[in-house]
């Protein structure tokens, strides 16, 4: 399916929530959606005859300096084809709807984004660190993160 | 029953006088010696690991380089370890099951840190915010071995070192 055909399939069905279609330049192309409305395309995407994205292949965290994205990378397997989907968050108190419940191997993904750039997933099954120690203060991928000085008793 | 031939029992059995020179079996030598001798021919090893050093740890213990050649087999158990050898990249997420691992070992213990992570952070020296910039800040270490990773022959030359520095101990001797 087209980038283009698909982004006005989305739109179709959810109007403004469709922001914008970045075709030139990424490989898949991504739909940039709103941040509340993540969930229910992801719904969509997954169970619309014509799109059956059952796989979730990658969701990342991005810090841009003026804010933070997600982007999601999916796949489907029936149709062979491949789509992105973006979700730019404000940097103060960065969080959107979780997508474990429509793909489940999306949590342990939205714990590594939470654990690294605290952005939080709303409504997930279980969102703690996964790879820093529960006690860890920061996020250490933020652009703005403070090394600290020690780490229980030993130097950092 | 009754070994006394006065009370109808069997002779006792003469025992064969021991053999004098060159085919004397005896070792003679100091408690120390004899202890230290023991230790580092019997080198068990926790069978640990946490990055890339541990696969030339497992090649090292395997047939080719065959570390049991020199007395040392890994164990899965710190409680039957008597070396630690820290294969790999110490996170701080992993530097306090270090230290638990390290705690459980019977006396005495001796640790090798394997390679440029465990010895002082390695490539992660600067600028990360996640790995422990060498093993010695936890526990205290006995043999550095140095590369990235090392080959098998420095692994195996860190245990002759290891092996010549329990050589040395004393256990018994009053110290001078």
């Amino acid at each position: 399916m087209e980038p283009q055909t698909l982004f006005d399939a989305v739109k179709a069905k959810f109007g403004e929530a469709a922001l914008e279609l970045q075709a030139t330049g990424f490989r898949p192309a991504f739909v940039v959606v709103a941040p509340a409305s993540i969930a229910d395309v992801a719904i969509f995407l997954r169970d619309d005859p014509a799109m059956k994205f059952d796989s979730l292949m990658c969701l990342s965290g991005v810090d841009a300096k003026e804010r933070f994205a997600v982007a999601y990378h999916l796949h489907s397997l029936p149709h062979n084809h491949q789509i992105g989907l973006k979700v730019f968050l404000p940097r103060e108190n960065p969080s959107l709807p979780s997508v474990d419940a429509v793909w489940p191997a999306a949590n342990f993904m939205e714990r590594e984004t939470f654990d690294l750039y605290g952005i939080v997933f709303e409504g997930s099954k279980d969102l703690r660190r996964i790879l820093l120690p529960d006690d860890w203060e920061g996020h250490p991928l933020r652009k703005d993160y403070k090394y600290p000085e020690s780490y229980h008793g030993v130097k950092l | 029953m009754s070994n006394d031939p006065a009370r109808g029992g069997a002779a006792p059995a003469q025992a064969p006088a021991a053999p004098v020179g060159p085919d004397a079996q005896v070792m003679v030598g100091s408690a120390d010696m004899f202890v230290n001798w023991a230790r580092r021919s019997s080198l068990w090893y926790l069978l640990f690991a946490t990055a890339c050093c541990g696969i030339e740890l497992m090649q090292t213990g395997a047939s080719r380089y065959d570390l049991d050649r020199f007395g040392a087999v890994f164990r899965a158990s710190p409680r039957q370890s008597d070396l630690l050898i820290v294969a790999g990249t110490i996170t701080h997420k992993m530097a306090e099951r270090i230290k638990r691992l390290y705690d459980q070992m019977p006396e005495p213990k001796f640790v090798l840190s394997m390679g440029s992570c465990a010895n002082t952070g390695g490539p992660f020296y600067k600028d990360s915010y996640c790995v422990v910039k060498g093993v010695d800040l936890l526990i205290p270490v006995d043999v550095y071995v140095p590369g990235c990773p090392p080959r098998p022959e420095a692994l195996i030359d860190g245990i002759i070192q290891l092996q010549k520095i329990i050589d040395k101990k004393r256990n018994f001797a009053k110290k001078v």
